[in-house]
């Protein structure tokens, strides 16, 4: 843990993460931002500064948005500040947000971000062509498709392991009222997911996370600002970034470098050395299904070539009452907002540890939020604890 | 609080289009050079943190590339804001005041000849209201001007007065775009692009991009002592601020948040000799001026300023940086450095920068 002690007080998420055709952005975010500061029973007056984070300007096609939601944001006369680092921003953005507390420099801060996907196309945004690269023209799915595949080829994963995953999160999901992905569809049905069209070999629609619309946002407070909120703090224990370079000959991108790096470094911050034991649920960036046994092992919860087999035993599984659940929330698969995807898994981290999630883990006193990007060469973590950590 | 300084800064040279030369080549120039200036590699770094803009690169997270540049194998912590880079400075900064870093490198790029810079800003504009008009960036910043006209404050002569004494100052910044010898007259009668602004009130398309490297006290104490650097910039004050974004509910004639960010950063604790200013527009300068209390006393823009050269994300690193490296050079004793966002100076960052530690 570095610096000064900092804790979540107040979490807002706008109505469930569908498309919102009718609200504007700043509505969105101003919704969350209401009723995080209700939570942390606070007004816009009692905030130092607002941190913001979203996926790439492309996707709305709106630049800096940060400029034209000063004023939603109750931000004017304030510093604000816009983070940007592909698909783990939410949660690099809810770091940087901790550090303006753990700095000393600010008592408490709004952290905001938010994505609507329905004034957006991110199929389209990520298959521009990168200058002076090879142009995939897949969007993500064709992006992570052959790392899954060898992930299968290497583990022996059995080939329905995806869609179990999906089924779960999509059921716990059904306990979240933020969540995207509800009933309309019926209930969750594994043999529908086996069937559902195949759309990049290994990966079936079943598979993968919806197009979202949404904020999320959270107040962060000092120590002393935290013990005196109304409702119980989640306090920060460790956060970490790491970043390697998206391609290198011998880069390693079924259980990345950078991921087993962010997660020792936010370990030991947190005094963590078993996490399966000692991390009672954890909100994962899981966007597409199979990536829930590779972060398993990514993450140190099981060995490598093993993960599959927690998901397979109904460890990750609050329904099957598993050890450490993961997603809880529903996570990636039920709702993307996609700028806000990596801190609602944050915040719901935090929810847990506060004990003021919907889809509660009984008696959760450590949590884990993690958040990945770009080719899975972004990282950000952070470790959320009941318990005052020692400063 | 403590103390951080800038022991080294890298920029390129300002180019109207650097050609064939890419993002990730711009950036290793620069950083290359400022972390060989401070003696240091990549290993040395606990952080780096980066600031672009996707729509120079023409694709969603154009940046990400940009990592290639830095040698991050194994993998390093790092981060990115899509806002100038004096703001990845900014929470560079806030790490060290964390302890979670003694050194950081930072850097910005932006490669604007590809672009059509007259109206990429206008996607900064309310997306329901102002954007769909397309207002060009340059027909916003006459706005502003035209009521810094009618204010009675400052006249077209005084606006062409900032051209002339940025030309002037370039002469001497060898990476400088634009520079030589003109006068008001000459400003004077050029065309109006957006009346009262002609060419010349207005910054030069530019591709450029700029890294430098900071540090604690400690670390920078340790440094000089050994003659690994020669010396340091320390940083005594740091604020940003932002103002409302209608431009219908701000007084354009003054910027509210830039004056608050001079407060916070102590900008009139002490003699300012320099002042290096984010300034798009000519008649900017000196609304800036005002709203940090600068007089005569400061020589503004010795390096030619925004209006010699606009690498779009990186010139507010270019103005701390340009400070920096007269303190480091040991030319300046005490400077401010101002970064800005948004239409109409809407956002802003002011540093004081001095020769010694924990001034303010």
């Amino acid at each position: 843990m570095a610096g000064q002690l900092a804790a979540v007080v107040g979490v807002g998420q706008t109505e469930r993460y569908a498309a919102k055709v009718k609200e504007s952005i700043a509505g969105l975010v101003r919704e969350a931002a209401i009723k995080a500061l209700a939570d942390a029973g606070c007004t816009w007056d009692d905030i130092d500064a607002v941190i913001i984070g979203k996926a790439p300007d492309f996707f709305e096609g709106h630049l800096m948005p940060e400029l034209y939601l000063a004023d939603a944001l109750g931000c004017v006369g304030k510093p604000m500040l816009r983070v940007h680092t592909a698909g783990s921003v939410g949660g690099s953005t809810a770091i940087v947000a901790a550090s303006h507390v753990q700095s000393g420099q600010f008592n408490r801060v709004l952290t905001v971000a938010y994505e609507k996907q329905s004034e957006s196309n991110a199929m389209w945004a990520l298959s521009s062509k990168q200058p002076f690269s090879p142009h995939f023209n897949a969007g993500a799915g064709g992006f992570f498709a052959p790392i899954i595949r060898e992930y299968i080829r290497r583990s022996g994963a059995p080939d329905d392991l995806g869609c179990k995953v999906a089924y779960k999160d999509r059921m716990h999901a059904l306990n979240n009222s933020h969540a995207h992905i509800q009933d309309e569809h019926g209930k969750p049905d594994l043999a529908q997911y086996l069937e559902s069209p195949m759309l990049w070999d290994p990966i079936r629609f079943s598979e993968v996370c919806p197009s979202s619309d949404g904020a999320v946002a959270m107040v962060i407070a000092n120590e002393e600002l935290a013990e005196k909120s109304p409702n119980p703090p989640a306090w920060i224990a460790g956060t970490s970034m790491r970043s390697e370079p998206t391609m290198y000959a011998w880069r390693e991108e079924v259980n990345p470098e950078a991921g087993q790096a962010c997660a020792a470094d936010v370990y030991k911050q947190a005094g963590i050395t078993d996490p399966l034991k000692e991390i009672d649920c954890a909100e994962v960036y899981v966007p597409f299904s199979w990536y829930e046994p590779m972060w398993l092992e990514n993450l140190g919860f099981a060995a490598e070539g093993e993960g599959w087999k927690l998901t397979l035993d109904g460890t990750t599984s609050l329904d099957e009452g598993g050890a450490c659940p993961w997603n809880c929330s529903g996570g990636v698969l039920s709702s993307n907002p996609i700028g806000a995807s990596g801190m609602i898994r944050f915040a719901e981290a935090a929810l847990q540890v506060r004990g003021m999630a919907n889809n509660q883990v009984p008696n959760a006193k450590t949590a884990l939020g993690h958040a990945y990007g770009g080719g899975a060469q972004f990282f950000a973590m952070w470790i959320v604890k009941a318990d005052k950590p020692a400063a | 609080m403590r103390d951080v300084a800038i022991i080294s800064y890298a920029q390129s040279p300002q180019l109207r289009d650097a050609g064939a030369k890419n993002d990730i080549e711009q950036v290793m120039d620069v950083t290359t050079a400022a972390l060989a200036q401070a003696n240091m590699s990549i290993d040395d770094i606990d952080f780096v943190c980066s600031g672009s803009c996707d729509y120079l690169g023409g694709a969603a997270f154009a940046f990400v590339n940009a990592v290639d540049a830095l040698g991050a194998v194994p993998s390093i912590a790092e981060s990115h804001v899509e806002m100038d880079a004096a703001w990845a400075l900014y929470e560079a900064w806030l790490k060290i005041q964390c302890g979670s870093a003694e050194t950081a490198l930072i850097y910005g790029f932006g490669k604007s000849s590809h672009s059509e810079m007259r109206i990429i800003p206008t996607l900064q504009l309310d997306p329901y209201y102002y954007t769909p008009l397309w207002p060009d960036t340059i027909s916003i910043a006459a706005l502003q001007a035209r009521s810094l006209l009618d204010s009675g404050k400052y006249t077209e002569e005084d606006f062409a007065q900032v051209v002339v004494n940025s030309r002037k100052n370039a002469k001497s910044n060898p990476l400088a775009q634009l520079k030589g010898d003109v006068t008001v007259a000459e400003v004077l009668a050029e065309d109006k692009i957006a009346s009262p602004l002609s060419k010349s009130n207005c910054c030069p398309v530019t591709d450029g991009s700029s890294s430098l490297v900071m540090v604690t006290r400690e670390v920078a104490e340790k440094m000089i002592s050994e003659g690994k650097i020669k010396g340091a910039a320390f940083i005594n004050g740091l604020d940003h601020r932002i103002d409302a974004h209608g431009l219908g509910v701000r007084d354009l004639t003054r910027s509210d948040s830039c004056r608050i960010a001079g407060l916070k950063a102590g900008v009139n604790n002490g003699p300012v000799e320099i002042a290096e200013v984010y300034a798009p527009f000519a008649h900017q300068e000196l609304i800036i001026k005002e709203a940090l209390g600068l007089g005569d006393e400061t020589k503004m823009s010795p390096s030619g300023g925004t209006l010699a050269g606009h690498a779009f994300m990186t010139h507010g690193l270019d103005c701390i940086g340009n400070v920096a490296k007269a303190i480091i050079s040991g030319d300046v004793k005490r400077g401010v450095a101002h970064a800005t966002s948004g239409p109409c100076l809407q956002q802003n960052l002011v540093m004081v920068l001095s020769s010694k530690a924990g001034e303010s």
